[in-house]
């Protein structure tokens, strides 16, 4: 059971990761970007690949009318995901601390584990509304109103997954070090619930 | 768990694989070893980078061009010592100054010899140094920017030929004199010449952390021709060579009164015993006037300082600082091969090269054999410093690099062709002809303690048929060889712009990485330059009217102007807000007597126009920066003078 409680801490600390490592990132390259613009999304923010990448897609967008990307203090989610995250590694860590201790049942790790999914997908949830409210809500004054082969008016939402041909650009949205980290420590919770699971039949 | 293990195993894997593959389709370049025909050694592939960089004089050009090798492609003119209206350089308030001169505003000059500054004796590529030959000058080009950061004028010479050579520690770029000259000037008989003018050697100080020059000491020799010149290196690096000609003191004809003595002088100048000399205050100060031109990067804008006086030293008065070394036949190169120990006169008027080793002239000096003196400077005996001579059978001897393998190339004038021959043994290896009547010759580091001698670059005085005709007046035309092998080969022949004297080269890897893409705009200290449009402004002192103006694709702030007047002299201060690799924005304005202006991203550059025309006048920008382009652009109203129209400025309403 202390194994068990050890993993379940190592596990929700890995989860840190996310404030210093990107949760995904998106790379727009284009026949004029040899060196593809892109952004990193971090729990707390949007920040550019290159240091003037969020200027330079901003510039580049209002030619077709989309939005300039959100500033921390423009987005709730920038200011809560980093709270909750805090309270949810939190928790995890007293959930192992207590299963090393044998207060309480491996069972909370399934718990913790359960709980922490569901925030994950709300979380990506909420983040494809946004990259759809990003790509479609357009500015009806654009300079460039584009339509697309069926003559329906252009959108430019990113992919949330993979890649994606949008005008002149070779949009790729992929998991970075934050997620695999999340990703990583996620699994590990789910490992401390065998391993107490173990360690308590076998006891 | 077992399960996520093994699936990481497999993305492992997968990106060994990717990353397997990307180094084989790197490696197809080799394929030129298979079949090893002129054409592939030559072809740098679609979207593929050169080897080396090569920076080739522009002569009359006054500029300074940047090729990369082996493709012969030419990347980039900087502009140096002429004006250039497609940047504004020397159009514009910032880069005017660079021009300044004690003779008042030289929009052009003559731009021989480029070197890259070195460190222990290898190319470092911080800076490349260049001479004005015309109104004498030397310049200092940034190789982050691969612009013009300062010019500073030479006084108390002329024909400023005998430059900018660096020592191997960046201590120093000579400056030596072609014309002697009365020093200081005066109204007197041309036919006095003899015995009264003076030729002077310049070793300006290279400030090692931001390269500023500053004229250490001018060493006044007696009045010959100072031809070229080069640092010793390694066992030799404390001294400096120049080669003579005229040492019979012509003033007239000289093509027959300079050519008269058997032998003329290369001239050994221990820069280190001067130097000291010049560190425990000798020398003599002596008033004099010439610009100091510096370019800052942070505000965008260049200053003149006039300097008042200039330290000179008597080489009589340092004992054992300077020694003439016989050689035939008014020698014009003067070379140092890598080891610093043989120094190659190139005497133009004869078949064959003259070698002195250093060793020699050091055990010569010690033992006091002197042939006799000149000036009072003594004469080491032809024979006691000789190390070989070159039996070329070639005709007319100007230049020669080396390869550092032990091998070194010659150029030959008049018999047009490159010599390739071995240092110790003096034997010719190989000969190629060259098209037509080589002058200069170049191997990247060729003149560095380090060469990389892959290819050497000839650069032809005439050109006649080599390219298609295009009426009397050609670039000149340059010819690259192979050398990595016994015997030369050549692979490519391509025209260069205005006239190279000599070129510098370097590995593409020193420079590459290092190359700006883009000035910060919140490092931008220029006084004129706005940082975000809502600080756009138009501001009249008196009949001077300043528009604070940005650009960011695809519009001017602000494009519409109203207020001025006939008489008013406008200044456009002109912000490029983009912060992004090669966006530049143009600008002009119609019936400006100037330039344009090409402001690169988070520069400030600034040009003036004085309309005389009441009307409505457009402005453009004339770099078509993005599908927008054509939009960019703007009026601008002139009212006559007695208008009381208020000065007003806008963007974007109605
Ligand atoms: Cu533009």
């Amino acid at each position: 059971m202390k194994n068990a409680g050890i993993i379940m801490i190592v596990g929700s600390l890995l989860l840190l990761g996310l404030f210093q490592f990107p949760l995904w990132t998106i790379m727009l390259g284009a026949p004029q970007y040899p060196e593809p613009l892109g952004m990193h999304i971090f729990v707390n923010g949007i920040r550019g690949v290159s240091e003037f990448d969020v200027q330079n897609i901003n510039g580049l967008n209002h030619y077709i009318g989309m939005k300039v990307l959100p500033t921390a203090d423009e987005m709730w989610e920038f200011q809560a995901f980093p709270k909750i995250l805090i309270a949810i590694v939190s928790l995890g860590v007293i959930i192992g601390i207590l299963m090393a201790m044998k207060k309480i049942s491996h069972n909370w790790a399934l718990i913790w584990f359960v709980a922490m999914s569901i925030l994950g997908i709300l979380g990506m949830y909420d983040f494809n509304l946004w990259m759809y409210d990003y790509g479609t809500n357009l500015d009806p004054n654009a300079i460039m109103k584009l339509m697309d082969a069926d003559g329906n008016p252009m959108t430019y939402k990113p992919p949330l997954f993979g890649f994606q041909k949008l005008l002149n650009f070779d949009v790729e949205s992929l998991p970075n070090v934050g997620a695999y980290m999340m990703f990583v420590g996620m699994s590990l919770t789910v490992l401390a619930f065998f391993v107490g699971r173990k360690s308590a039949t076998t006891t | 768990m077992k399960k996520l293990i093994n699936s990481l195993i497999v993305l492992a894997l997968v990106g060994t694989a990717i990353s397997c593959s990307n180094s084989e389709s790197g490696g197809k370049s080799n394929k030129g070893a298979l079949a090893s025909s002129a054409a592939e050694k030559v072809y740098v592939a679609p979207g593929e980078h050169d080897e080396f960089y090569a920076f080739m004089s522009g002569g009359y050009s006054g500029n300074l061009t940047v090729y990369g090798l082996p493709s012969g492609r030419m990347f980039k003119e900087i502009p140096v010592f002429s004006q250039f209206p497609t940047s504004g350089y020397g159009y514009s308030e910032e880069t005017k100054p660079m021009l300044n001169t004690s003779f008042g505003f030289v929009p052009w000059d003559d731009a021989h010899h480029p070197d890259i500054s070195q460190t222990n004796g290898e190319l470092d590529g911080r800076w490349i140094f260049i001479n004005g030959n015309n109104t004498p000058r030397i310049a200092r080009i940034s190789l982050t920017t691969f612009e013009t950061e300062e010019i500073i004028e030479v006084p108390n010479s002329a024909g400023n030929h005998s430059s900018s050579f660096i020592t191997e520690n960046t201590e120093y770029v000579v400056a030596g004199t072609r014309f002697s000259v009365p020093i200081p000037q005066k109204d007197m008989p041309i036919k006095d010449y003899k015995s009264n003018f003076k030729g002077s050697l310049s070793f300006i100080s290279v400030d090692p952390e931001h390269g500023h020059m500053d004229i250490k000491f001018q060493l006044m020799m007696p009045g010959f021709n100072y031809d070229l010149s080069h640092p010793g290196r390694d066992k030799s690096h404390g001294w400096f060579f120049f080669t003579t000609y005229n040492t019979e003191e012509a003033n007239s004809l000289l093509e027959v009164n300079a050519s008269q003595n058997d032998k003329d002088f290369i001239a050994a100048v221990n820069w280190k015993k001067i130097e000291e000399y010049v560190n425990n205050g000798g020398g003599t100060m002596m008033p004099a006037n010439y610009a100091h031109n510096v370019y800052d990067e942070s505000t965008h804008t260049a200053t003149t300082t006039m300097k008042k006086e200039v330290l000179t030293v008597d080489p009589l008065k340092v004992p054992g600082a300077v020694y003439f070394l016989p050689t035939p036949k008014s020698p014009h190169g003067c070379d140092v091969d890598p080891s610093g120990q043989y120094i190659i006169g190139n005497g133009k008027l004869s078949a064959d090269l003259t070698v002195h080793s250093f060793d020699k002239m050091i055990a010569a000096i010690e033992a006091e054999k002197f042939d006799g003196e000149a000036y009072g400077i003594p004469i080491l005996k032809f024979e006691d410093v000789l190390a070989g001579t070159v039996k070329s059978g070639g005709l007319g001897p100007l230049h020669t690099e080396f390869d550092g393998k032990g091998n070194a190339y010659t150029t030959f004038f008049i018999s047009s062709e490159v010599v390739k021959w071995k240092l110790g043994t003096w034997e010719v290896i190989d000969r190629k002809p060259t098209y037509y009547s080589v002058g200069h010759l170049m191997i990247p580091g060729g003149n560095s303690r380090k060469p990389f001698g892959k290819y050497v670059v000839a650069m032809n005085k005439i050109t006649k048929d080599r390219y298609l005709p295009v009426g009397p007046e050609m670039e000149h035309s340059a010819q690259i060889y192979d050398i990595s092998g016994e015997k030369m080969e050549l692979i490519y022949d391509f025209p260069t712009h205005g006239e190279p004297h000599y070129a510098a080269g370097c590995p593409a890897e020193l420079l590459k990485n290092n190359a700006k893409k883009i000035y910060r705009l919140d490092e931008n200290k220029h006084p004129y330059a706005i940082t975000s449009p809502d600080q756009a402004k138009v501001e009249r002192k008196g009949n001077e009217v300043h528009i604070y103006m940005s650009t960011i694709r695809s519009h001017f702030t602000p494009d519409n102007i109203e207020g001025v007047k006939v008489g008013d002299k406008v200044y456009f201060h002109i912000t490029n807000h983009e912060q992004d690799f090669d966006v530049p924005h143009g600008f002009s304005m119609i019936g400006q007597n100037s330039s344009e202006l090409l402001i690169m991203p988070g520069q400030t550059k600034t040009n003036t126009w004085e309309p005389k025309k009441v009307g409505v006048w457009p402005f453009y920008c004339t770099d078509f920066c993005s599908a927008l382009h054509q939009e960019m652009q703007g009026y601008i109203r002139v009212s006559p003078a007695d208008s009381d129209i208020e000065l007003s400025w806008s963007l974007g309403e109605d």
